[in-house]
């Protein structure tokens, strides 16, 4: 296992490196100078303009440029907020345990409702149930996240007054109170993420249980006279869950991309919304940083997945 | 369900494309004695902030949304069946090196890059062809650029099982050259599952292009696509529901009729089917 661990390990860094890569072209290939916005605000002298353009080596080579960049990225010197004139590593520190709480927790959700659903409908295909929950699956992965937030924020918070649309980090609140007020504020954001990711894992997992469920060792431990709970659960759902792993692992990067839509219509004080601020603000710093912090959080989802993997199929990791 | 989706999506992309000759309302005229109005003879939709009427500026933005879904599905089906093919046709080093990039894309986080590409490049368009032409041109490359590794992997899945197919190896005893292979006796009989995967990429991509207008980050503001409709609704949930309302229903009924038909057409294509 730990060899195996170590292989996954060593598979990931390239894709890091490629993806640092993309993301330094991309800045590098960008028309117009990055710190055009200091150029153009009077607060800051042409000094300190030009410090920072000898700092970041703006007019070294591409290549030499790159390796600074990367050395300086690995040493966590991810440079200054030109908005919020603090660390950008501090920032995104602060913002980032909202985030994987509320992902975290949204993926959660999904699985739980998924799990029993997807078993549930392909133990029974073609009936009543699984057309339905197939339906709604469809429907629910076909309802854009800005949509599904919007509509319960209606429902929710302007019709029936019953949960608060606006996420706070502060809450003003004490014991049992403060932890109440945490969730109620939760709710919401964490349904529209885990419910549209619920839908499309209640699609896999049927389809996954269905290729299992018709094996003959299923037939095998059937007519040993297991119950049928046992063979579902024991059987047929560990071996199904081997494809449904990469599935989810697959969409990690969609995963992220729907955080970042929630967090912006929820307020919630995490890194996605923190990117679009800084877009909206020319925070050049801030949106490269946080892009690169969203693929490192990519590849090490992956990497779990992976771990996953060896550890549902242990002949995956002999390999 | 796929066929009632085929008549509802021809019936939507009909009333897009013929409406401003039935409705000829300005999209821009301003009316502050019905601001915020809800659904009313003379605005069937409803309007917003400034009182422009909203079936007038749906009409408007659904043939942007439903272009910039098309082109985009065109540039990602285009670039994914080209690397598909190169990567399936050459082996070794090419082949790999190829599926490695695809495998990297696809680990990319889609959506903070798209807003990455976009406002790194935004200024940059709109000097050289204009505001909407240039955001136009970015936003289908860019959303494209980032859906052809599917189709790319599919492509190349059925490249590996046809090469080796006897047709294939009688054109090539015949003479044929790689090219005339690829193009002529390859490709045709591979396009059946890429046609499938571009009918769901066009609902992707829409709802990329929605996602972005929705952060404010897509087409300029006077330009009402379906995502900047509810852009600009959110703030007016709790006075006039019904302008959200009719620009996410709008999205949601093209998205889910054209995920209908995607999953339509690879049932009737899937061999592999449970009964």
């Amino acid at each position: 296992m730990g060899n195996y661990l170590l292989r996954r390990l060593i598979v990931a860094l390239p894709s890091l490196l490629g993806i640092s890569l993309i993301l330094f072209v991309l800045l590098a290939l960008a028309p117009g100078d990055p710190f055009g916005e200091l150029a153009s605000n009077p607060n800051i002298p042409p000094e300190v303009r030009e410090a920072l353009r000898v700092k970041f080596g703006m007019d070294d080579p591409i290549l030499v440029r790159y390796l600074h960049w990367l050395v300086a990225m690995m040493h966590g010197d991810w440079g200054f907020s030109f908005a919020s004139r603090i660390n950008v590593d501090t920032l995104i520190l602060q913002r980032i345990p909202t985030t994987l709480y509320v992902i975290g927790t949204a993926q959660l959700l999904a699985l739980a409702v998924a799990l029993p659903i997807g078993v549930y409908a392909a133990m029974r295909p073609y009936s009543v149930f699984d057309q339905i929950a197939n339906t709604v699956a469809f429907i629910g992965f076909s309802l854009p996240t800005f949509f599904t937030g919007l509509l319960l924020i209606l429902i929710f918070s302007v019709n029936l007054g019953w949960l608060p649309f606006v996420y706070r980090a502060d809450i003003n609140a004490t014991g049992w109170q403060w932890v109440w007020e945490y969730i109620k504020q939760a709710i919401m954001p964490v349904a529209v993420l885990g419910l549209f990711q619920a839908a499309s894992y209640t699609r896999y997992i049927r389809s996954a249980v269905l290729d299992v469920i018709r094996l003959d060792y299923v037939t095998t431990a059937r007519s040993k006279g297991l119950a049928e709970r046992n063979v579902i659960i024991k059987h047929v759902v560990r071996n199904a869950l081997i494809p449904v792993v990469t599935l989810v692992a697959l969409q990690m990067p969609s995963v992220f991309g729907g955080a970042i839509i929630t967090e912006q219509i929820f307020r919630i004080p995490g890194i996605g919304s923190l990117l679009i601020s800084a877009i909206l603000a020319n925070d050049t710093p801030v949106i490269m940083a946080v892009t690169f912090v969203f693929a490192c959080l990519v590849v090490l989802f992956n990497l779990v997945a992976d771990i996953l993997y060896g550890w549902l199929d242990p002949r995956i990791s002999f390999r | 369900m796929a066929t009632v989706s085929v008549v509802v999506l021809a019936l939507l992309a009909l009333a897009i494309l013929i409406g401003p000759w039935l409705w000829p309302v300005s999209i821009n005229d301003i009316d502050f004695t019905a601001r915020l109005a809800p659904p009313s003879w003379d605005h069937p939709f409803g309007t917003d902030d400034l009182g422009q009427d909203l079936l007038a500026r749906m009409i408007y933005g659904g043939r942007i949304s439903l272009a910039v879904g098309f082109a985009a599905m065109g540039v990602g089906l285009f670039a994914g069946t080209i690397i598909g093919a190169i990567a399936g046709i050459s082996r070794g080093v090419v082949d790999a090196a190829l599926m490695w990039v695809t495998d990297l894309f696809l680990s990319l986080p889609q959506l903070p890059l798209l807003l990455l590409v976009i406002y790194l490049f935004r200024d940059f368009l709109k000097g050289l062809v204009g505001p909407e032409g240039g955001v136009f041109i970015l936003i289908v490359l860019v959303i494209g650029g980032f859906r052809w590794m599917p189709v790319a992997r599919l492509v190349r899945a059925q490249f590996l099982s046809l090469r080796e197919k006897e047709f294939v190896e009688a054109a090539r005893a015949l003479g044929a050259s790689n090219l005339r292979l690829v193009v002529r006796h390859i490709l045709p009989n591979a396009l059946g599952p890429v046609i499938v995967a571009g009918t769901i990429d066009v609902a992707a991509a829409i709802i990329a292009e929605s996602t972005l207008s929705f952060l404010g980050l897509g087409f300029p503001p006077d330009i009402p696509t379906w995502g900047r409709l509810l852009f600009d609704a959110k703030d007016y949930l709790d006075i006039a529901p019904h302008w959200a309302l009719f620009a996410g229903g709008a999205i949601f009924l093209t998205v889910i009729t054209i995920n209908f038909i995607g999953d339509g057409l690879r049932d009737a294509l899937d061999p592999r089917r449970v009964m």
